[in-house]
């Protein structure tokens, strides 16, 4: 197990757990339970209940036969679209609010981007009756409105984050200090495989059910459990890191990540960070991370809020580094022609973030035969607005 | 040889003043203005941030001070040219305070080093890991000379704070309550079974208490369960004020400590 994290909470030379004393505390007591409390039986009997018939998991692996067509390869989709909520950021969700009442929490905090986490988190507090917080740039809000409704209907309480640039950075900077100052109560919900040890292990692991599904799909409809190109978006990093888990240690299985090129990786408004990205600490994590010389947080871009964040998690800056993963750059624009193609050609509205990952079909350079997984990480409800404006399609 | 922060612990003074302030602000140029008028106003101890674009420790008004800071060009390099001859001037303790990034950036064993030659006496990294510490960097603390502070809390076990003490070989910095800098809220110098509790340790290291202390009666309150205290946010607020910056300092340092001390 090469690519999965060792003793000290690192994947190679990235992750660890660089926290203030005041959330030391907090950290070690979840770095001390996790693992025990994921694997005992009751809870995972819980959790399987509630994947089965609340998140409605399985998710289908659907294969694309137009889309195929298109790229004259064999294109399949991992529909984590049709989860409850609509993005795979509720697999993660219903894990940690099970952990955090066990660990005998009441009141929940979480960051958002695209407001998928959010809704996920609210809805999984809804279930269990905890209060619930979560932290939202002011640029977010405005762009993600549809998923602000859903939280508020769900009853958790938005704040806005307004400091930096007023996206998921920032977000989480106020969930940490949200939890610095309530240490007792309260349990942070991250919403991507970021943050100090054991953060990262820990989503990677409640997501890791998006690949496990995968192989007893794929063995089912190719007769192969593993596919030779596994395609997924990386914003922070979960919906990758759970869709490449169960292959990162079959070398024969390539991992593609899409990263967000926004106006271009060149262009100053960008969120690359595998291209502009140098190793440092961000979120209590070291990995890369766009930054100045003098260490100063870039501000990144992307159309995408689900991507728009300055940094990766530890493992995906390990599987960079180390060649394992092969790592792509989007721009917006191309986003925005996948997000109309895959509408068109299978009768599916992908979410933004998972948009840059469809995007990556035609680079990848796949032979007629290879199977190809695409991870379709969310659907595109919360971004109809910015659809119907970028394609004109108001008015009539 | 001890070195000023022993020295300045060594003399078994109480009631300590130590100031935080963000370098590069309000003006890039303030931060020598700011140290020596805080000597003159009588300071025991100062604390010259550097400023991060995300302070995750830390409350609006040292949020808010950074940004300008950095938007006003400060940088590790710039400060460091700022203090080149600060010893020609001043021999107050310094202890610079910030975030890990920015000093992995410039390179830790050039920092230690510049640090050491211009004079400064310690470093205070909130997000560093004590493992990581004692690990990487105490051998490169000890051949600079520079003093690594640590901070507790309300929440840090006591063998913790026994491994803390032993690591430490200054003055530990004791968070008043659980929260981040700047909130003015009571909870923090009516912490007293911690603060009875640390005090009870017989730790090797005096402690200082920070976090929330924002006039005379939170100062004076937290002097009577350590050594000193720290005060960093309502001392910004004070810098923002009309008026010269001269002014401002001496204004804000005598309204927490006038009648107190000769
Ligand atoms: C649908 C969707 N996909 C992907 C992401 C990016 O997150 P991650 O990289 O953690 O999967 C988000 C984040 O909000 C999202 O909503």
């Amino acid at each position: 197990m090469k690519y999965t994290v060792d003793e000290n909470g690192f994947y190679g030379r990235f992750g660890g757990a660089y926290v203030p004393e005041m959330l030391y505390p907090n950290v070690e007591e979840l770095r001390q339970n996790y693992l025990k409390i994921m694997s005992a039986p009751d809870f995972q009997e819980e959790l399987q209940g509630l994947l089965r018939d609340y998140v409605g998991r399985p998710t289908p692996l659907y294969f694309a036969k137009r889309l195929s067509e298109k790229y004259n390869t064999q294109v399949y989709l991992k529909r984590e679209d049709l989860n409850h909520t609509g993005a795979h950021k509720i697999n993660n969700t219903v894990g940690q609010v099970l952990l955090a009442k066990r660990l005998g929490k009441t009141r929940i905090i979480a960051e958002t981007g695209a407001g998928q986490h959010g809704v996920a988190t609210a809805t999984v507090c809804a279930l269990m009756n905890l209060e619930c917080i979560v932290y939202m740039g002011e640029v977010d809000i405005k762009r993600q409105a549809p998923n602000v409704a859903r939280m508020k209907m769900l009853g958790a309480t938005v704040v806005p984050a307004t400091s930096g640039s007023r996206t998921l950075k920032d977000a989480t900077n106020e969930a940490i200090r949200d939890w610095i100052n309530n240490p007792e109560d309260t349990y942070y919900i991250i919403g991507s495989v970021v943050g100090p040890h054991p953060y990262p292990d820990m989503v990677a692991r409640f997501q890791s059910v998006i690949s496990e599904e995968m192989k007893a799909q794929l063995l089912e409809k190719t007769g192969q459990e593993n596919p030779d190109y596994v395609v997924a978006c990386v914003g922070g990093g979960s919906n990758a890191a759970g869709a490449f888990y169960h292959f990162l240690d079959t070398p024969e299985v390539k991992l593609v990540a899409v990263e967000a090129a926004g106006l271009g990786v060149d262009s100053g408004e960008s969120a690359a960070t595998s291209v502009l990205g140098k190793e440092g600490i961000i979120h209590g994590s070291r990995t890369l991370l766009m930054q100045t010389d003098d260490g100063q947080v870039t501000e990144p871009y992307s159309i995408s809020a689900g991507l728009d964040y300055p940094g990766v998690g530890p493992l995906h800056a390990h599987l960079h580094q180390s060649g394992r993963a092969r790592f792509e750059s989007i721009t917006d624009e191309e986003a925005l022609q996948a997000v109309l193609e895959l509408t068109r050609l299978e009768g599916i509205i992908p979410a933004l973030e998972s948009a840059h990952a469809l995007a990556a079909l035609g680079r990848i350079g796949a032979k007629p035969e290879d199977v190809v997984v695409v991870n379709l990480s969310g659907r595109g409800d919360k971004d109809l607005t910015t659809y119907l404006d970028r394609f004109g399609l108001h008015g009539n | 040889m001890a070195t000023r922060l022993q020295r300045l612990f060594g003399q078994n003074q109480q009631g300590l003043l130590s100031v935080y302030f963000t370098a590069g602000y309000p003006k890039l140029d303030d931060t020598v203005p700011i140290i020596l008028e805080l000597e003159k106003s009588g300071v025991d101890l100062i604390e010259v941030g550097m400023p991060f674009s995300d302070p995750l420790a830390d409350g609006p008004t040292i949020q808010q001070s950074s940004e300008v800071a950095i938007r006003n060009g400060m940088t590790i390099p710039k400060l460091f040219e700022q203090l080149q001859d600060i010893r020609q001037h001043t021999q107050i303790p310094l202890v610079l305070m910030g975030y890990l990034n920015p000093v992995m950036q410039y390179g830790v064993e050039r920092f230690l080093q510049k640090a050491s030659e211009i004079g400064i006496d310690g470093l205070i990294l909130p997000d560093l890991p004590l493992a990581d510490y004692v690990r990487e960097y105490k051998p490169l603390f000890e051949q600079y000379g520079l003093s690594n502070v640590f901070l507790v809390t309300p929440q840090t076990p006591e063998q913790r704070i026994r491994e803390i003490d032993s690591h430490s070989n200054s003055f530990i910095y004791m968070v008043s309550s659980a929260s981040v800098t700047g909130s003015t809220g009571s909870k923090g110098v009516s912490n007293t079974d911690y603060f009875q509790r640390v005090a009870g340790m017989g730790l090797r290291n005096p402690g200082i208490i920070g976090f929330g202390i924002h006039d005379r009666d939170t100062f004076t309150q937290a002097c009577t369960h350590a050594r000193g205290a720290i005060i960093g946010s309502a001392f910004i607020k004070a810098l923002a004020k009309e008026g010269s910056l001269q002014d401002n300092v001496r204004t804000f340092i005598q309204s927490i400590r006038e009648n107190e001390k000769v």
